[in-house]
């Protein structure tokens, strides 16, 4: 029993078994994505006093706030209307109309945003028409905003729910666009991101660059909010009043590329200006956010940022020789990945290999063209759809000296006896990590700090007395 | 406060928090809240029944229970979480089931593997998807003892037969492959899935494992997760008692164990709601006696240590006593150092299983009141257990909405709150000392000898923490 044990351990980090375990069609094991409706959970909560209502199972709301509270150790607020076995007979009319009446009187919401889990679009569900039959019935009044999004789990991943409930929310409580009252502001859309700090810092970059701006959504106040001793059920969020003005914006500006693109589709069937960019990570992706923003106002650029940038090409001079030639693996959401990857390339640091579990065909272009353009990239492979398991047997087989990703990767690290430096979604082992921006100029200083940090850290651990020094 | 007063307060708060619901919310939830007075007249909850709908309730699905709670911990059985990828990636390592052994060869608890259903699979069906990934699963983790196919609520919408692809598998594989049928929407709560996943070991396992002679002190636990190690400091104080333990389940658990849990002198069951059905079945079918039995704090451990040791011969009791004596003084010195910290404290309880009646006494050891309990899932069987243990005057309640909870609390103002991951971070905005109950917020064992220091030590942690002094500010009014 025991040799048999043994055997097989080994056998796991053998080339055979890679070639065997990429040979897999069906079974997938340890993949990086979630499904739809968490991500539909994470948008719904950036929009002032917005109550998510998951239509569909009961037990769907209870992962989607367990999985988001164990990220971000705050309250998660959801509801759901506890669809069950005769909703499969009936349909979940009844169940939504009575859940709109009971989460209305108790949660007292601006606007509820519902989304849907497996069981209503199995069974194909009309939630348009059944909201129709609420406000009919007078569930709820017939002015309360219920924004809605199909968000089935067997389609897409969570980044593709983000994007449906946006533009849900949008459709829902943006008032149509009229060529005389557009406004002056910059919406920005960040995407699913899941760094409270990056999205005070994208509001700290645009109150910097005197850009009139809305952040759409913004979960910062509800997903990091204060200990004043009391709570708050909606303590934040981006206003009502800009969400109404949103198809009047001046343009828009997503930050993210591959959790975006139906909203922006939208956006461009009402004759908003649309811009996108790769989220902001690095110099080279921040400076095209600056950029995009001071193309907006027809400002210069602050000098203020200039020098903060100055700082941030500092602190990468500083540290490069402990990044530059090093071999990484990364794995995550397809914009996370795009932008720790070009500051990656910019720091001199080798990736090797790139799972992307929700990749698409756009995102592996523009990776693949990103890679190929720098001397760096030349050693690396993008694993589009692969897994964490895949990832196991490409470390254990070409070993890497870093693994970048969210706490899911720890396995994959300890069996390569190499460092996880936890960047994406969910970090649920590490304190904080959501409260330092990884976008920006100060992203670059940060995302340095962690890295040259633990490999700095190794290096102590790991020396021998003699070679134990006082300088790193 | 007399106690009377107390009862007259709590009822005035239930009723008082009733007043926020519309009229057929506020008929349903009276009834599944209650303050236990002198008659006892009112302290019947319902349970076990649907959630109202959109009133934010803490409560799972079928799915849960039987993949997330039974089945996950089952270490050398690769668990197919079938059906889109959300249920799947929500419960993977986040039970806190430890488990002893190679993970990848023959221990595939912190795994998720998933048949990630596609629009296609809705269309088409997943069965032929099922056979294939049973077929890649032995072939890439060839010391896997069996398959559990978990399905999730598509798979029983588009009528796939999981039954017979599992029968073809197993014959095909030559190892067991288990169809549970707990799709989400089966049942009201965790319990059905429970209930299915004890049913599935019921039919596909249990007298089919290898023969063994039953030992003349050979036991099984049932129904211990390990979460954070509890059933490997419960096996440690029966281990001492002479006792063998031959299975557990589903803690750090085997097939070969599930297979073969009737083959034990005595089952003891620790979370009798979720595994009571196999209990039963098992003393019905092979005559295999069960007992509950509690290992939180000394004086529950004591009584329980006592209560199994009966069931066996002198030579279990002495040394049952024996064991007894040897952490009398340890644990009284625990007891000595944190009980005047923690004397008096009250705390309200909200969890799932065993805990909200299974703790109290822990708590009472430590000086520390239960004012207010409850349950997520529960049935009449676990109130009707519940209810004597508790002090007249404790709030009950069944289901709680979070905004009941979150009214309950202000109105009694406990010291200490013990939920989960989803009430944490309410209640410490509030400024109020909270532990996880389901997960040991991280810490753990909390069961038996060795879990106790570590509790006391959480509890006065959280309620002692100098963290909370600094919430208001020096210049707040």
């Amino acid at each position: 029993m025991e040799t048999c044990t043994k055997v097989t351990k080994e056998w796991l980090n053998t080339q055979e078994y890679r070639e065997k375990n990429f040979a897999r069609e069906k079974l997938v094991i340890n993949p990086a994505k979630a499904c739809q409706p968490l991500g539909a959970l994470l948008c719904a909560l950036g929009i002032e006093a917005s109550l998510p209502f998951v239509h569909g199972s009961q037990g769907c709301a209870a992962y989607f706030r367990s999985t988001l509270s164990r990220h971000y150790r705050e309250p998660v607020a959801a509801v759901s209307d506890s669809m069950t076995e005769d909703s499969a007979v009936f349909g979940g009319q009844s169940n939504l109309i009575e859940g709109l009446k009971n989460a209305n009187a108790l949660y007292s919401p601006k606007v509820i945003a519902m989304f849907t889990s497996c069981m209503a679009e199995v069974i194909g569900d009309d939630i348009n028409a059944y909201l129709g039959n609420a406000k009919e019935q007078e569930a709820i009044p017939k002015d309360l905003p219920v924004a809605l999004a199909n968000t089935p789990s067997f389609k897409g991943s969570h980044i593709t729910g983000y994007d449906t409930m946006l533009k849900g929310l949008i459709e829902c409580l943006a008032v149509p666009r009229q060529e005389d009252k557009i406004n002056d502001r910059l919406y920005v859309v960040p995407g699913f991101d899941t760094y409270t700090a990056n999205l005070r810092e994208y509001k700290r970059l645009l109150k910097v660059m005197e850009a009139p701006f809305t952040l759409l959504p913004d979960q910062s106040d509800v997903l990091d909010a204060p200990n004043l001793g009391t709570y708050e059920l909606y303590p934040g969020g981006t206003p009502i009043t800009e969400m109404k003005e949103a198809l009047n914006a001046g343009s828009f500006l997503f930050a993210q590329t591959y959790a975006t693109p139906t909203t922006r589709k939208y956006l461009a069937g009402k004759e908003v200006p649309v811009e996108v960019i790769s989220m902001p990570i690095g110099i080279g992706g921040t400076d095209k956010f600056i950029e995009a923003v001071a193309k907006f106002t027809g400002k210069e650029v602050q000098k203020e940022i200039t020098i903060e940038r100055g700082r941030s090409i500092d602190a990468m001079t500083d540290a490069h020789q402990y990044i530059h030639g090093k071999k990484f693996a990364l794995f995550g959401d397809p914009d996370v990945l795009m932008g720790v990857v070009s500051f990656l390339l910019e720091m001199g640091g080798e990736p090797v290999h790139i799972v992307c579990t929700n990749s698409t065909p756009l995102f592996k272009k523009a990776m693949e063209s990103m890679l190929e353009a720098s001397p760096y990239g030349q050693g690396a492979t993008l694993y589009a759809g692969k897994d964490l398991w895949h990832l196991r047997s490409l470390l254990v087989t070409e070993p890497v000296d870093m693994l970048i990703g969210d706490s899911h990767g720890k396995w994959a690290a300890r069996d390569a006896n190499i460092p996880l430096v936890r960047i994406g979604f969910p970090i649920t082992d590490r304190v904080n990590l959501h409260r330092y921006p990884i976008i920006g100029y100060s992203g670059v200083i940060n995302m340095i700090t962690m890295i040259v940090n633990t490999f700095l850290e190794e290096v102590d651990r790991n020396s021998p007395e003699a070679y134990f020094e006082m300088m790193r | 406060m007399s106690t009377k007063e107390t009862i007259e307060f709590r009822k005035q708060v239930v009723e008082d928090v009733l007043e926020i619901y519309p009229e057929k919310a506020k008929k349903n939830r009276r009834q599944h809240i209650a303050v236990k007075d002198s008659e006892c007249a009112s302290c019947a909850v319902k349970s076990n029944a649907k959630t109202v709908p959109g009133i934010m309730t803490a409560r799972g699905c079928a799915y849960a229970g039987a993949k997330g709670v039974v089945w996950g911990p089952v270490k050398d059985v690769v668990h197919i979480s079938h059906g889109p990828v959300g249920c799947g990636y929500y419960s993977w390592g986040n039970r806190r089931n430890l488990a002893d052994g190679e993970i990848g060869v023959d221990n595939f608890v912190p795994f998720l593997f998933t048949s990630d259903f596609q629009e296609s699979d809705i269309i088409y069906g997943g069965d032929k998807k099922l056979e294939k990934i049973i077929s890649e699963v032995v072939g890439l983790f060839p010391n896997a003892k069996g398959v559990s196919v978990l399905s999730e609520c598509p798979v029983g919408l588009i009528g796939d037969d999981i039954e017979s692809v599992a029968r073809r598998m197993s014959e095909k594989i030559e190892l067991p492959v288990i169809p549970v049928r707990c799709e989400g929407f089966r049942g009201i709560s965790q319990s059905l899935g429970h209930h299915i996943a004890n049913d599935a070991i019921r039919d596909h396992l249990i007298g089919k494992g290898p023969a063994r002679e039953i030992g003349k002190y050979d036991i099984g636990i049932i129904g211990d997760y390990n979460i954070g190690g509890d059933a490997w400091a419960s096996k440690k104080i029966l281990e001492e008692m002479g006792l063998k333990v031959v299975n557990i389940w589903t803690g750090d658990s085997t097939l070969e164990m599930l297979q073969n849990g009737h083959l034990v002198k005595l089952n003891l069951i620790h979370c009798f709601r979720s595994m009571n059905y196999i209990a039963k079945h098992m003393e019905e079918t092979y005559g295999t006696p069960w007992i509950e039995f509690n290992f939180f704090g000394p004086t529950k451990i004591k009584e329980s240590i006592l209560k199994i040791a009966a069931q066996f011969d002198d030579y279990i009791m002495e040394k049952a006593l024996k064991v007894i004596e040897k952490y009398t003084a340890p644990m009284q010195k625990v007891i000595d150092i944190y009980r005047p910290r923690l004397e008096g404290k009250s705390v309200m309880l909200y969890v799932g299983g065993l805990r909200p009646r299974h703790i109290v006494g822990a708590y009472e050891d430590l000086g520390m009141e239960v004012i207010g309990t409850g349950y997520e899932f529960a049935h009449n069987e676990d109130y009707e257990k519940t209810i004597p243990a508790l002090k007249e005057g404790t709030l009950i309640y069944d289901d709680v909405t979070a905004l009941e909870l979150e009214e309950f609390v202000k109105k009694l103002k406990p010291d200490l709150v013990g939920s989960g991951i989803k009430e944490k971070y309410v209640f410490e905005k509030m400024g109020l000392p909270f532990r996880q109950m389901h997960s040991w917020d991280y810490s753990g064992p909390y069961h038996g000898y060795e879990g106790f220091p570590i509790f006391a030590r959480d509890m006065d942690m959280a309620i002692n923490s100098p963290t909370w002094k600094s919430i208001k500010a020096p210049w707040s009014k």
